[in-house]
């Protein structure tokens, strides 16, 4: 049975995999604080370079319409050599234990660094923590836009997608994903912020910008921050639906048992298919003397990060998941509250 | 020219673009080539190489020929291991005659030492013991489809190669970058050999094996050593015309003064790799979307556009003209034939 959280027990939905949130109005704190985080992964340049951007308007324009946009260069050493790390993915440094953990000579770069970040956008899980953080990654899959978040109760976040897929952006096609861990086990950059959702977008080889992805996350940003002011200003948005992808498991490459070596790759049949439903028996790996390895699970799911660069030494050659509709309530933000409609502060 | 048995006895001048004196379109006898290698891994997160060599090392079957020599060999095995490009310099631009006449010392940088180790194992450089050929396996990101890389307009074992690979796979498309510009040219490992030849196959990301390229790059292979062997066992190539596209300049992004980029491949120029650019054509894209456009003074052809490991060379893309080279025919000696 699924259970709406917020609300109480939906006992008449016992039968119904979807979660139906009431349709009464929910209302949310201004969000005053936003975090724009790039860098996360050196060699994904989308969000060095937009960061960098938008660092040079905030010196022109520091506060506009109430909303106060921090930007970050999450791991500048990566950054700088242009790679995924310096020693630990900095993505899976955000967990309670890592956060809390005292930092040494030997400790890792990245988990010091993360420490640092959560000094600055969080701690995470108090009060002073960045309303919204989002965080920018490119991925060499073909998977266009995508939002990913923990939580399906992330009303902002479904919020500003929908608004984000209205508009049309591009021609690049939007897709939501749930990672289908439980928030207090969160390990990423977004996990701070009392609110957050990761943008990815591909594909993108590591180490190249591309113009067209480039100005599609350029304009998810600035669409996120209009809706953002709109919001804050006191905008009633109304619910809706949205169709979301939950990861559920990894499949990895086949490998040589001694070296460890892959001994097959995506089958070009599956090679830029993310979202498109792989069934029992579709092949999936051809090994590398022209045998076709098919899907061998019972259940079709949807492929997603399918041939990922960063996932080969993680062990991960694609993830499946499952598609659903989450129903999202209509939302405003909360009257009287800093930063909403009557806070005169709000236009500084 | 190294190793032209010239039948007419006649110098051979350079080939030129205009119709060339009756001695360039005769028949050229040419020693055999017996001992061949393909490189794989001289960059580490080019997978298809890294994938092929490790395939050949293990079951050569494929890349076994009558009376020829084939070693499959994993350039920067370290490199390969890390999945990186290089470790401390590239070993692609290593081979200068300042590195490889070094002493041999410790503290060089691990890719020096070991194009040190490949010009003792495959040449040296120059010299009559050197391979026959050498074929280095390459991908870029840059959408080039396959693309042939040479050094030498007066090679004419390798025009005669590139012309037998680019009618074996037609109709699809296999283009032949010409580098022989005196500043833009680069010390390859594959110069070591008599007759280096490069493969470059993409678009496919760094790190990323993609199966359609990976397939594309072995057939490409399966062709050059086809040629190989009929060539050794006393075909002859006739003269024939070759569609090359040769490195005319190299061309930055622009940037800021803290060196930053401030603008990216335009969206019309990106991918479309061997396209006609025109004065005046978009080439670059701000960050808030102004465009740049191409300045040249006339239509040329772009390629390695976005190329991921070029950015820290200070080149988006490179310009190459298209011109048709005159490629004498060819023939094994008839010395080397009663050795077989």
């Amino acid at each position: 049975m699924e259970k709406n959280v917020g609300t109480g027990i939906l006992r008449h939905c016992v039968r119904f995999k979807v979660t139906r949130p009431p349709m009464e109005t929910i209302t949310l704190p201004a969000v005053t604080r936003v975090a724009v985080c790039g860098g996360t992964h050196g060699n994904e340049l989308t969000g060095v370079h937009l960061v960098r951007e938008l660092q040079k308007k905030e010196a022109k324009e520091p506060r506009k319409g109430g909303v106060s946009v921090v930007t970050v260069l999450s791991n500048p050493r990566a950054v700088q050599q242009c790679r995924r790390y310096m020693d630990k993915d900095l993505n899976r440094c955000f967990t309670s234990a890592l956060l809390s953990t005292p930092v040494v000579e030997d400790t890792p770069w990245e988990v010091a660094r993360a420490q640092e970040l959560n000094g600055l956008l969080g701690p995470k899980g108090s009060p002073s923590a960045m309303d919204l953080v989002c965080d920018l990654h490119n991925t060499t899959s073909n998977m266009g836009l995508c939002f990913i978040s923990y939580s399906q109760c992330n009303w902002l976040s479904l919020h500003i997608f929908r608004h984000l897929q209205a508009r049309a952006m591009s021609s690049i096609p939007m897709r939501y994903i749930l990672l289908g861990v439980p928030p207090s086990e969160a390990y990423s950059l977004e996990s701070v912020g009392k609110c957050g959702f990761t943008i990815e977008a591909g594909p993108q080889p590591q180490g190249v910008l591309r113009a067209d992805i480039f100005n599609a996350v350029r304009d998810a940003v600035r669409h996120t921050l209009d809706w953002i002011r709109c919001f804050n200003a006191g905008a009633m948005f109304a619910g809706g639906e949205v169709e979301v992808y939950t990861m559920v498991k990894t499949l990895d490459f086949p490998r040589d048992p001694e070296t460890h070596n892959i001994t097959a790759t995506i089958h070009p049949d599956l090679q830029d298919q993310d979202f498109c439903l792989l069934r029992p028996g579709d092949p999936l790996f051809l090994s590398l003397s022209g045998e076709t390895q098919r899907y061998e699970g019972e259940e079709p799911m949807y492929p997603l990060f399918v041939n990922e660069a960063a996932y080969y030494e993680k062990g991960i050659a694609l993830w499946l998941a499952r598609c659903t509709k989450v129903a999202f309530p209509p939302v405003q933000v909360e009257a009287g509250a800093p930063g909403g409609p009557s806070d005169p502060e709000k236009d500084a | 020219m190294r190793n032209l048995v010239s039948e007419a006895n006649k110098p051979l001048s350079p080939a030129q673009s205009s119709p060339l004196p009756p001695a360039m379109t005769g028949v050229a006898s040419l020693c055999s080539a017996r001992r061949v290698a393909v490189f794989g891994g001289t960059h580490g997160n080019e997978l298809s190489g890294v994938a092929l060599v490790g395939l050949w090392l293990q079951d050569g079957a494929e890349i076994r020929r009558r009376g020829l020599e084939v070693r499959p060999f994993m350039a920067n095995p370290r490199a390969v291991q890390q999945r990186t490009r290089y470790i401390d310099t590239d070993l692609n631009r290593a081979f200068t005659l300042e590195n490889l006449s070094s002493a041999q010392g410790e503290d060089l940088p691990y890719e020096v030492k070991r194009a040190q180790e490949i010009n003792q194992l495959f040449g040296p450089m120059g010299s009559p013991d050197a391979y026959d050929v050498i074929f280095d396996l390459h991908n870029t990101t840059s959408n080039m489809g396959c693309t042939l890389i040479l050094e030498s307009s007066d090679d004419h074992f390798n025009l005669q190669m590139a012309h037998y690979i680019k009618g074996a796979v037609a109709p699809v498309s296999c283009s032949v970058l010409l580098n022989d510009h005196p500043h833009l040219h680069y010390s390859t490992t594959r110069s070591v050999a008599k007759h280096p030849v490069g493969l470059e196959v993409g678009p496919q990301p760094q790190g990323v094996l993609r199966s359609n390229i990976f397939e594309s790059m072995r057939l490409i292979m399966k062709h050059a050593l086809d040629f190989i062997e009929l060539f050794n066992e006393g075909m002859q190539f006739p003269p024939c015309a070759v569609e090359v596209f040769r490195v005319s300049e190299r061309v930055d992004y622009p940037h800021d003064s803290n060196g930053n980029i401030t603008a990216m491949v335009h969206p019309s120029l990106q991918d479309c790799d061997w396209e006609p650019l025109n004065p005046g054509d978009p080439m670059f894209q701000t960050f808030d979307g102004r465009s740049v456009e191409y300045k040249g003074d006339c239509t040329v052809c772009p390629t390695f556009i976005n190329e991921a490991a070029y950015y820290e060379k200070k080149q988006a893309f490179v310009v190459t003209r298209k011109e048709t080279l005159t490629v004498m025919g060819i023939r094994v000696s008839n010395t080397m034939l009663s050795k077989k």
